[in-house]
Parts: C-alpha cells; structure tokens; sequence
C-alpha cells in the first residue's frame, strides 16, 4: 500500500494542443502539481475557470515528506470537496514527550479547543494528501469541470509577455508550446520558473539538513510525538519521532549543515542511530530515507506581472511547526477567488496584488515563527545554549517553563492585519475574528459554521436579520441568519463576546472581511468594493 | 503601565546579597551560569508582565 508511490497516477497522453497550429490559449496554467498545484487547480475548477495543470512526474512524491496537515488545511480541502478522505486516513495525537539529554523532562496531552469539526492537526503522508487531491480533480473531471494534469509535461522555458506567458513543454514526443493568461508556479523549493525568470529568492537565514526515515515497526508503538534535544544518539542536534497512517513512523534527525549526504543516508549508517533512538529491542524496516535540506527563505514578490508564485516556489521555510505545505494550502485558498473575480471583469487585476500582499505577509510570520524554532532547537551562541537547557532543565520540574520550549510552533492561519481589503471593524467584538482574520468554526445549526460558510461571498447575521442574497459589486453575496437566542456559546464567544449582535461580510476564502454592529446595505456595499480592490492602492 | 522599581526594595539587602553569592559558592563557572540562567527565567515568570520585562531589559542593558 505504501508502494503507493510507485503507479504513475496521470501518465503522459498526447494533448490536442500538440497537433494545433499555432500555440492555444489557457485561461490558467499551473506548473507542478504537488499538493498546493493540485488544491490551486481544484479550487478554479470548482469555480469553473479552465485551468491546465503541467508536471515533468506522472505520480505522487516519493516517502512521507510532508506530514503534518493543519486544521485550517482540512478546513480549505473541506471546501475543496476532499475533508473526509485525507481527515480519515490521517492520524490524530495528543500526547506528545519531550526528552532533553539521556531523559525525558515532560510529556503533555494538547487538549485541543473543543466546537470545531477538524482536530488541531493530523498526521499522514505527503503522497496520500496528493492522491486524494488527484482523485478530486477526477471527480470533477467526472462532472464535466474544466480540469487537466498533464503528466510527462516538463516546462523547458517561459516567455513572459504583457498580457500572458507563452509556455514550452517538452515531452516524450516533443516539445509544444502553449499560451498562459495567468500562469501559476507551484513547482517547489528549486522552482525552476523561478530560475527560468531569472527571480530572486531571498533569505538564506538558516541552513540545515535533515535525514528523515520512514521505519514500519514490527510491534505496538505508542501514537505519541516524540521530540529529542541534544539526545546522545545525536549530539548537539534534535529528533523527532511521528506516528503516520499504516503503520508507519516518521524520524526526523538533524544534521547540521556540513555533512557528507550520501554516507549518511547509507542504510549501515542509518540503522544503528535509529536503534539507538528506538531502543535495542524494537524491531523495525526501513521503508525509505533521503536527506532533506532547507533554508529559510522568500521571494521579494510572490505576483510578477501574469506569473503567480505559490507554496514552496515563493517561500522555504524550516520543516519546524509544519508550515511548509500548510501555508502553501492558504496561498492556494487566497488566489482561486481573487483570480476567478478577475478573469471574469468583476475585480480589477490589482487585486491580485493583494494576494501578494498577504501572502509576503504569512511568509514573514512563517519564517519568523520557525526562526525562532530554530533558534531554540540549534542554539547560536554560548549564552542562547545556556538558556535554551536552563528552560528544558526548568521544564522537568515546573510547568510554568514548558511554554518556552520551542520544538515548532503548529502552523495557524495568519491574520491578515493591515490588510488593504480590510473593511470597517467594531470595537469590543472578540479579538480572533477581527478583519483579516480565517472565521473561526464553531458549532452552528446543528452543522458547522465553516460548512454554511463554504466559498463565495457571505453575509453572516447574528442576531440581526440581514438579506437572503444582495447583488452588490457585481457579485452574489448570500445571507445566513442566525437568531441571537439559537447561536451555539462557541458562536457566540468566537463572534460576539459581551455584544449581542454582529454582521459580518466573509470571503471566499472564509477570512473575515469587515464587521458591523447593524446592517446596513451602503455600508456592506462599500467594504464589498475595498474587498474587491476597487478602492484606493492595494499596495 | 507598571514602572520598574530602581530605588532600594530589597529587605536586609546585605543578606540577600550573601545568599546570592553563597548559592553559587560550591558551582563551577558552567554550573553557575546555568544557575544564573535558571533564576533570570524563574524571576521572570514571577514578574509575568511584558511591558516590565522589557523594561527590566532595557535597564539592564550596559551604560555609559
């Protein structure tokens, strides 16, 4: 089963755009189809924009890589059609250990928040994410959506014009070109549309590698999270032990950053430093093992005219907190609408410049956040190592340090403070779903907020009656009524506080846009407009 | 905002200052510096307060 890996998924088939004349025209043109191509391309189809997905492979990634999917990336494959197959098949823990030295200094059970439909997080491998994304796009496909993976698809070069791209792709039978309105680079850390374009990747900030091993274990083994420091197995670095669907544990050992790859990936050298970890009398194979290298790092600017960057291709950053696919999710979840209003004249094209603009945003929170992990876990310097152990020391017999130990942060959605499409806001409203900010789920009508949320434009009424449905702006904003005396305590602690009624406009992607204490339709329409772009400079 | 105490507050502070000192008599210069490390943290969570963190911090910081 685990074999996975090894079927090719969408083999090359010869395109009619092979045999045309001259170069077709795409209304949108993703290159990769990795996790964050593949949500990208199911959120256009959804929404009907024809969208042509290219990639050099004919399958899912090889070994686990990314493993650890966010509740806000359940939430948006939740609206991508695919929630309960990847919810399903990923494990959830709550009970993590932490080890500092030759000890284990604490263990804790995250309790995650209760009122929400998807945990904190679950655990699964990268290529069952991907092939429950592909088998997305065929149901789709299925019901006639405008949707294509083009395996054996290598984009040799690009040509970024005015008001498109022309795209060459080789293939086993030649090389073709097609034309892209909007091209979208999904295509990972060593992007090479990025290289192609001759764009900068900036940053640099940390370098480090990690030897990551899928073992099957051949007896019982909790489903606990299991964090090392300095172990002595590995000195000086850090370890980490994850449970995954199938049997299947993930280790992650850290190997600074001058190493010799191919020696340490040798399975004699491998073996021994798991049992090591493992304990001599827990029998294992060793399914899989590469060296993972990252650096933390941004593109200055994730829109370059016609050509979008998004997920790895725009941003890299340390593998601690699991940010790297989850935030890829949310790039994905905040350009499908935003190009869709677009491509159909209902928004001007600056508005995807504030795609950019909170997309920079999340990467620099991303990077910030995993710094700091970093910091923590790999010490600069003699003093941040003395107070990095004084916390674990601490940590063992007080709680009041745990909180300090930074073995990576879980990736939450960022807040989109500041954000030019921000509408108005009402002081004393809670906190949490201020404007920018993902809505929070919660318990509602015998559902979930999230589910009446799906995409489009809502208006969400709280115990203030608002319209059905308004045209505004060109677009249909749907109403959804709750009456003050049938909101769930989470509704209401997550969306009114002390207040006793709230409007509030969402987005497509389910960010709150702007808040009222009544409604009024000038004053939606207005914050609509700003949502849409077409007030003032989005940057 | 609560300002920082910078006029004497500590009671007997020839005691205190002995008993500093006396905590760290039998440690080795890592063992010390571990010590101190340990106590700037626990101080620390006893004063909770962000702005007075910050301005303990800064006060601490060198001067000319």
């Amino acid at each position: 089963m685990t074999k996975l890996f090894e079927a090719p998924l969408y083999p090359y088939r010869r395109s009619p755009d092979q045999d045309a004349p001259a170069p077709v025209r795409h209304p949108v043109v993703v290159i990769g189809a990795g996790p964050v191509g593949l949500a990208m391309a199911i959120d256009l189809a959804q929404a009907d924009v024809p969208v042509v997905v290219l990639d050099d492979n004919d399958r899912v990634s090889v070994g686990s890589r990314a493993i650890c999917f966010s509740k806000r990336s359940l939430e948006i494959f939740d609206r991508l059609g695919c929630g309960d197959e990847i919810t399903d098949k990923g494990v959830v823990w709550n009970v993590g250990k932490v080890f500092f030295g030759d000890r284990q200094v604490y263990d804790f059970n995250l309790l995650p928040e209760q009122g929400h439909k998807r945990p904190a997080f679950i655990n699964l491998q990268q290529y069952y994410c991907e092939l429950y994304l592909v088998e997305r796009i065929r149901a789709l496909q299925a019901e006639g959506k405008p949707v294509e993976i083009r395996g054996g698809n290598k984009v040799a070069n690009l040509d970024a014009r005015a008001d498109h791209t022309l795209v060459t792709v080789e293939t086993v039978e030649g090389a073709y070109n097609v034309e892209a309105d909007w091209l979208i680079a999904c295509d990972g850390a060593g992007s090479p549309s990025r290289r192609m374009l001759d764009l900068d990747f900036v940053g640099r900030v940390f370098e480090d590698n990690f030897l990551i091993a899928d073992v099957i274990m051949k007896a019982d083994f909790p489903t606990e999270r299991w964090f090392w420091f300095d172990p002595p197995f590995n000195k000086d670095q850090s370890a980490l032990l994850h449970k995954q669907p199938d049997g299947v544990w993930r280790i992650d050992l850290q190997l600074g950053w001058d190493i010799d790859k191919e020696k340490e990936k040798k399975p004699e050298n491998v073996i021994p430093r798991l049992k090591e970890m493992l304990g001599p009398d827990v029998e294992f194979d060793l399914e899989w093992v590469s060296i993972y290298t990252f650096q933390c790092r941004r593109m200055e600017k994730f829109r370059h005219g016609r050509v979008i960057f998004a997920g790895d291709s725009a941003h890299q950053v340390s593998p601690f907190g699991a940010r790297g696919a989850n935030s890829g999710f949310q790039d994905a979840d905040n350009l499908g609408w935003k190009l869709k209003l677009v491509l159909d004249g209902k928004a001007p094209d600056s508005l995807l410049d504030s795609y950019a603009f909170e997309r920079e945003m999340a990467a620099d929170e991303n990077i910030l956040q995993s710094s700091r992990s970093t910091d923590f876990i790999t010490p600069k310097s003699e003093i941040s190592r003395i107070f990095r152990d004084a916390v674990l020391d601490l940590s063992e017999h007080y709680a009041f340090a745990r909180p300090l130990v930074n073995s990576g942060r879980l990736s939450v959605p960022c807040i989109y403070d500041r954000s030019p499409l921000n509408g108005p806001d009402v002081p004393g409203l809670p906190a949490r779903t201020r404007p920018g900010s993902p809505a929070v789920d919660a318990p509602f009508g015998g559902a979930w907020l999230l589910e009446a949320l799906g995409g489009g434009f809502k208006l969400l009424g709280l115990g203030i009656e608002v319209p059905e449905t308004l045209e505004l702006q060109g677009v249909t904003l749907a109403g959804i009524n709750a009456p003050a005396d049938s909101v769930s305590q989470e509704v209401r602690d997550r969306y009114l506080g002390d207040t006793a009624a709230a409007v509030y406009l969402i987005r497509p992607d389910q960010h709150v846009a702007a808040r009222w204490a009544s409604f009024e339709a000038a004053a939606v329409d207005a914050a609509l407009a700003r949502t849409l772009g077409k007030q003032g400079e989005t940057r | 905002m609560t300002e920082i105490v910078t006029t004497p507050n500590i009671d007997r502070p020839d005691g205190f200052y002995s008993e500093l000192l006396a905590a760290h008599e039998p440690l080795s210069k890592a063992e010390s510096d571990a010590f101190n490390a340990r106590l700037i943290l626990l101080m620390a969570n006893q004063i909770g307060d962000r702005a007075v963190l910050a301005q303990l911090l800064d006060a601490a910081r060198p001067q000319d």
